[in-house]
């Protein structure tokens, strides 16, 4: 319950400085919709209609309201509605991020794990290659790598374009290489970490076989920091990946949002960043509640 | 050397070192110990003495390589651990020979209930069902005086005070009803009232489940308390073995002589404690002759040239003295 009460004040504050950045960009909206032969009187009836003839406050709190109901008015290039335009981009970016996010998980965790359990040997070297290589390899590269070979060479996955499942999976590769590297890393040394620690002698004396120690015992304390890491990244991706969404034309929140930005499209601009900020503050309260249920020194009475 | 098979556990001339990178560091030089049933020895030092490197290699947890058995034999009920197979080693530990550790907060798990940390054993060594495991964890919580409880059942670690968590960990080395327990400086971590209490159960325990007790510690004032036998280690070499009485009433050694000296004594109120000059020899490079010759107030030529053997000066008290006659 305080963990909400913290989600809800974060998305607060966000919206808050949302507003007052807006508000502190020099230049008046209504002047730059009106453009520069607008008379007088159509000047004051576009303030009129954005609320900015409004004294301060108001505007806040008609904000903070708009923020509640999710309503960001007008996107001022395609004239949509801001929360529809997001809406509809939202769940392939959603598909994305998750798939990508599984993906690492899948390859980091066991891998990593390995690696630990049996230090140099040849699959912590094959884990620390993967690892090494992940981190230096940019993903757009490796996404147009992957293109050439599976959608132009051999034609087993489209090259542009979505919606189908089809079109998700080498972008979420390219999207989940690099984040496996990190969460490789982590695993490992995490693990490493916690069969140097005093219980896993205690677990030996107990005759427990090496599986029941590693994976019972050591494990189980390992994952914590990556859980904690993995839900980071996933907020990150849900924010729209522009790079990976470029490479595969994919319309993703990333490339709405840059879109939002070239034509000073200010609506689309706050709405996003509003939701953005939700969806991360969100996936974090989602991780601290998972965390407090694997880690019972932190649950709170 | 041909002992009786009475003894629970039989050291003979058992001989480790540890390889690196540095060098050699010989963690054991020859050290011979016995414990029969029902027995609680001692094996007193200071750190680096070789007292842990001694209750792992019984536990079969001396990781080879780095270390090296050069000699020497380990007989528990007149088998020799070592050379056993992981596997046949693996059986042995928490059924046959059980430990209890210094800090019980850092060798509990703490994110496993403490439940399950004793049920586990159960379920594996003894092929209990889940049910009769929680049954049995609960006797054996009592047995060690927290009661019939299941809310430290169902407790993780940190909600456990420091002597409830060392109960807990009592409970859980006999659950499975060891006949040797390994007890590694098991009251160092907790406060002096709690000591005693701890002392008096695992006493206790060894009268009601005749268990042999190896217990490790660098302080004589406690092993005076509970010890039926003591050896005193030092550089990884037994440098006296005698019983509790003979130990303290006929000291032999001189280094046992000095660990006494340092005791705090509340009777000798007034007199300064006689600090033993110098430290404990690195393991890779102890003095030639008599380990303890460069401490040693009695040290003549020879000490420093010739090790001086164990010599039995009856009762079953012997010593490692070139002095001592």
């Amino acid at each position: 319950m305080k963990r909400f009460g913290r989600l809800i004040l974060t998305v607060l504050i966000i919206s808050t400085i949302v507003f007052l950045v807006i508000r502190v960009i020099p230049g008046d909206p209504a002047l730059t919709i009106a453009g520069v032969d607008a008379s007088e009187s159509d000047i004051e009836a576009i303030r009129a209609k954005l609320g900015t003839d409004k004294p301060m406050l108001n505007q806040y709190i008609q904000w903070l309201w708009d923020v509640f109901r999710f309503d960001f008015g007008h996107s001022l290039t395609s004239g949509r509605p801001v929360s529809e335009l997001i809406l509809e981009r939202f769940p392939l970016t959603l598909t994305l991020a998750v798939l990508g996010i599984v993906l690492s998980i899948i390859i980091a965790i066991p891998l990593g794990v390995i690696s630990a359990v049996r230090r140099w040997s040849f699959w912590d070297y094959i884990g620390m290659l993967f690892s090494q290589a992940g981190m230096a390899i940019p993903s757009f590269w490796l996404g147009i790598l992957l293109l050439m070979l599976l959608s132009i060479k051999y034609r087993v996955f489209p090259l542009f374009g979505s919606g189908s499942i089809n079109h998700l999976i080498l972008p979420s590769i390219s999207l989940g290489i690099a984040r496996a590297a990190v969460l490789l890393r982590l695993t490992r040394a995490s693990m490493v970490e916690e069969l140097s620690k005093e219980y896993v002698i205690t677990a030996r004396a107990k005759g427990l076989t090496e599986r029941m120690v590693n994976y019972k015992h050591a494990l189980k304390n390992a994952l914590l920091p990556v859980i904690t890491i993995a839900g980071i990244q996933l907020g990150y991706m849900l924010g729209g990946a522009i790079i990976i969404e470029q490479v595969f034309s994919l319309p993703g929140l990333g490339r709405l949002f840059l879109f939002a930005v070239y034509q000073r499209d200010f609506p689309l601009i706050q709405g996003g960043v509003v939701f953005v900020a939700f969806v991360f503050s969100f996936i974090n309260f989602t991780v601290d509640i998972l965390y407090s249920v694997l880690n019972p020194r932190i649950r709170i009475t | 050397m041909q002992k009786s098979d009475k003894n629970l556990l039989d050291i003979n001339n058992l001989d480790i070192s540890f390889i690196q990178a540095r060098g050699a560091a010989h963690a054991l030089r020859g050290i011979d110990l016995t414990i029969a049933s029902g027995e609680i020895l001692a094996l007193v030092g200071e750190s680096g003495s070789g007292k842990t490197v001694t209750s792992m290699s019984i536990m079969g947890l001396v990781p080879i390589p780095p270390a090296r058995i050069n000699k020497g034999s380990l007989l528990f009920k007149g088998n020799d651990l070592i050379g056993q197979p992981h596997a046949e080693m693996r059986k042995l530990r928490g059924k046959e020979i059980a430990m209890i550790f210094q800090e019980p907060a850092k060798y509990l798990n703490p994110s496993l209930k403490i439940g399950e940390q004793i049920t586990e054993m159960l379920v594996l060594h003894l092929n209990m069902s889940k049910k009769q495991a929680v049954e049995k964890a609960l006797e054996y919580l009592d047995v060690v005086g927290l009661g019939k409880s299941r809310r430290v059942l169902n407790s993780y670690p940190h909600e456990l005070s420091g002597g409830m968590k060392q109960r807990v960990m009592i409970a859980m080395a006999i659950c499975c009803n060891p006949s040797l327990l390994i007890a590694d400086e098991p009251t160092t971590a907790l406060d002096v009232t709690l000591q005693l209490q701890i002392l008096k159960l695992i006493r206790n325990l060894k009268k009601q489940f005749s268990m042999g007790v190896l217990f490790i510690s660098h302080n004589l004032g406690i092993v005076r308390e509970i010890a039926d036998r003591i050896s005193v280690i030092y550089a990884g070499k037994i440098v006296e073995s005698a019983s509790n009485q003979n130990l303290f009433e006929d000291t032999l050694h001189p280094y046992t002589r000095a660990l006494l000296q340092s005791i705090p004594d509340a009777e000798k109120r007034g007199h300064r404690l006689r600090a033993i000059p110098g430290s404990v020899p690195d393991a890779e490079n102890i003095p030639s002759g008599c380990g303890f010759h460069p401490r040693c107030p009695l040290a003549q030529d020879m000490c420093s040239q010739e090790i001086p053997l164990t010599k039995d000066y009856g009762n079953g008290h012997s010593a490692a003295c070139h002095m001592v006659h």
